[in-house]
C-alpha cells in the first residue's frame, strides 16, 4: 500500500467529522487529535520495529517488551488512582503474564526467539491483558465504596483483611475476565480477529492464520486470567492499614 | 477497686486537617454502661470506632484492659471489643449462617444457635430462614448475636435502635440489658435517645465538638447538667421532644 493511496482512506475521518458537525456531536476535536495520535505513533512505532527486527539484539527485544509493559500499567494506573502504589501490583501482574506467556510459547517451540514474533504477540497479550486490569481496578474501588459497610462489620468481627474484601475481590477478578471470555466465545462469528485478517490480507494460508490466532487467543484468556488474579490479590493489601482498617478510595 | 474496661488518655483524632477529637479522657470500668450523648457530629462514632481499632488516634492513648489497643492483636481486640452497627448488615444465608458468621471467620462453629437466638429475644423458628427476609428489628436483634456469639467482654453500640420503630426499639434495648446483666458485658453506647440513656446507662458523657464535656453518673448528670453545653442540649432536646 502506497501512502497515497493509505491517505485516501483519511476520507472516512473526513466523514466521521462531517457527521460529527452536523449533529452537533462535538467530538471533532477528538477524531482529529485520535486519528493524529494514530499515524503518528503507528509511524513511528514501524520504523522502530524496522530497526529492532534488522538488528536482531537481544537488549531491544527486551526493551521494546519493558517499555509496552511500561506504558500498558501506566495506562492501567489511571484508572485506579486513589490507590496508593497501585503501579506494582499491575506492573506483577503484566510481567507475570508477559513471562507466563511467553516461556510457554518459545518452550513448546511455537515461535522462535525473534523480534517480530515476541514483540508483537507481546503487545497483544499485553494490550488485552491492560484492558483487563483497568477493568477490574474499577470494578474494585466500586465494590470497596459500595461494600464498605459489609467489609467493616468482617473486620469488627475480628475478620482479616482478606476475608473481609474476598467476595469483592471475586467480584472484580470477574469482572476484569468477562469481556475476554466473552469475545472468546463469539470470535468468528462477530468478528474476524485483527492478527487473522493481516495474514489472510497479506497472501498467508487462511488455516495457518487460524492456527496463529487460535494460539494468540488462548495467550489472551491466560493473560486476562493471569493479570486479574496477580492484581487483584496484590492489590487489596493496598486497601488496609497496618492495623486492618479499611482505606476506602475518594 | 473496680477493674477498668477501657481507659482514654487524651486521645485526640486529626483527618486531613479536621479535629475529630481532641483530648478525650475518661475511663469505662468493668460491667458499666457508659452512654455517649451530644450532637451529630460531636464526635461519639468516632471515639467508639478508636476501642476495637477500627480507626487509629492521632494523638494520645487508648487502653483496652491497660492494654494499649495498639499493642493488641488486632483479631484478639476485636474478638474480646464486640461492635454492633446502626444499620444490620445481613451476609446472603440463613439466620443460623450470619449467627455464625463471626466464629467461622476464627474457624470455630456455633454450638447452640437456638440458645443463642433466643438469648437475643427472637423465635428458633427463623433459625433457617434467609436474613434478608427479616423486619429491621429482628436484623439488628440476628446483628447483637452474631457479636454475642464471639463472647465479647465489652460491646460497642453504636445507635443500634435509632433506625428501629418504637417497639423495636424496646424490644432490642431490653435483650442488650438482658444480656449485659448475663454476661457482666461492659456497654459503650452512643445514643441520641437521651430517655434511652437515662434508662440503660450508669455513667453519660456527653460530646460536643470532639471533646468530652462533662461526665458523670446518669441520674445526676441529666438532673443537675454543670456546664453551659450540656444545659443547652438538654433544652434543645427537651424543645425538640415537646
Amino acid at each position: 500500500m502506497t501512502f497515497l493511496s493509505l491517505s485516501f482512506t483519511l476520507l472516512f475521518v473526513v466523514v466521521a467529522m462531517v457527521l460529527s458537525l452536523w449533529l452537533k456531536l462535538g467530538v471533532e476535536r477528538d477524531l482529529v487529535i485520535a486519528s493524529v495520535r494514530a499515524v503518528i505513533q503507528l509511524l513511528l512505532i514501524g520504523y522502530i520495529l524496522k530497526f529492532v527486527f534488522a538488528s536482531h539484539t537481544v537488549l531491544f527485544i527486551l526493551a521494546m517488551v519493558a517499555l509496552i509493559v511500561g506504558v500498558a500499567a501506566w495506562n492501567a494506573r489511571s484508572r485506579a488512582k486513589t490507590i496508593p502504589g497501585v503501579i506494582w501490583p499491575i506492573l506483577a501482574g503484566l510481567v507475570a503474564t508477559e513471562i507466563a506467556t511467553q516461556a510457554v510459547l518459545l518452550g513448546i517451540g511455537v515461535i522462535p526467539f525473534q523480534a517480530r514474533y515476541i514483540i508483537t504477540i507481546s503487545g497483544m497479550i499485553v494490550g488485552n491483558s491492560m484492558v483487563a486490569a483497568g477493568l477490574l481496578l474499577n470494578r474494585l474501588q466500586r465494590e470497596v465504596t459500595n461494600g464498605e459497610a459489609e467489609i467493616t462489620m468482617v473486620l469488627a468481627l475480628g475478620g482479616t483483611p482478606k476475608q473481609a474484601i474476598y467476595p469483592h475481590i471475586k467480584q472484580a477478578i470477574r469482572a476484569g475476565m468477562i469481556p475476554t471470555i466473552d469475545s472468546t466465545k463469539t470470535t468468528g462469528l462477530v468478528q474476524l480477529p485483527g492478527m487473522m485478517t493481516g495474514q489472510i490480507i497479506a497472501g498467508a494460508d487462511p488455516v495457518q492464520a487460524v492456527r496463529y490466532q487460535l494460539m494468540i487467543l488462548f495467550c489472551i484468556l491466560a493473560g486476562s486470567a493471569i493479570t486479574s488474579i496477580v492484581i487483584g490479590f496484590l492489590t487489596y493489601p493496598r486497601l488496609f492499614t497496618s492495623y486492618q482498617q479499611l482505606i476506602v478510595p475518594k | 477497686m473496680e477493674q477498668i474496661a477501657m481507659r482514654f488518655d487524651n486521645v485526640g483524632v486529626t483527618v486531613a486537617g479536621n479535629r475529630l477529637l481532641t483530648d478525650v479522657t475518661g475511663t469505662v470500668h468493668k460491667g458499666r454502661t457508659v452512654a455517649l450523648i451530644g450532637p451529630s457530629g460531636a464526635g461519639k462514632s468516632t471515639l467508639l470506632s478508636l476501642c476495637n481499632l477500627l480507626r487509629t488516634p492521632s494523638a494520645g492513648s487508648v487502653y483496652v484492659e491497660e492494654k494499649e489497643v495498639r499493642e493488641w492483636p488486632v483479631q484478639a481486640l476485636r474478638q474480646k471489643v464486640g461492635m454492633v452497627f446502626q444499620t444490620a448488615t445481613m451476609f446472603p444465608g440463613t439466620v443460623e449462617d450470619n449467627l455464625a458468621y463471626g466464629l467461622r471467620l476464627h474457624g470455630q462453629s456455633l454450638q447452640n444457635p437456638e440458645a443463642l437466638l433466643e438469648n437475643v429475644g427472637l423465635s428458633t423458628d427463623l433459625l433457617h430462614k434467609p436474613a434478608a427476609e427479616l423486619s429491621g428489628g429482628q436484623k439488628q436483634r440476628v446483628a447483637l448475636g452474631r457479636t454475642l456469639a464471639m463472647r465479647p467482654d465489652i460491646l460497642l453500640l453504636d445507635e443500634v435502635t435509632s433506625a428501629l420503630d418504637i417497639h423495636a426499639k424496646h424490644d432490642v434495648e431490653t435483650t442488650i440489658l438482658d444480656v449485659r446483666d448475663r454476661f457482666k458485658t461492659t456497654l459503650f453506647w452512643v445514643t441520641h435517645d437521651l430517655d434511652q440513656a437515662r434508662r440503660v446507662a450508669d455513667e453519660v458523657w456527653f460530646m460536643a465538638g470532639g471533646s468530652v464535656i462533662e461526665q458523670g453518673p446518669a441520674t445526676s448528670l441529666f438532673e443537675h447538667p454543670n456546664t453551659p453545653e450540656l444545659k443547652a442540649f438538654l433544652s434543645e432536646e427537651e424543645e425538640e421532644t415537646k
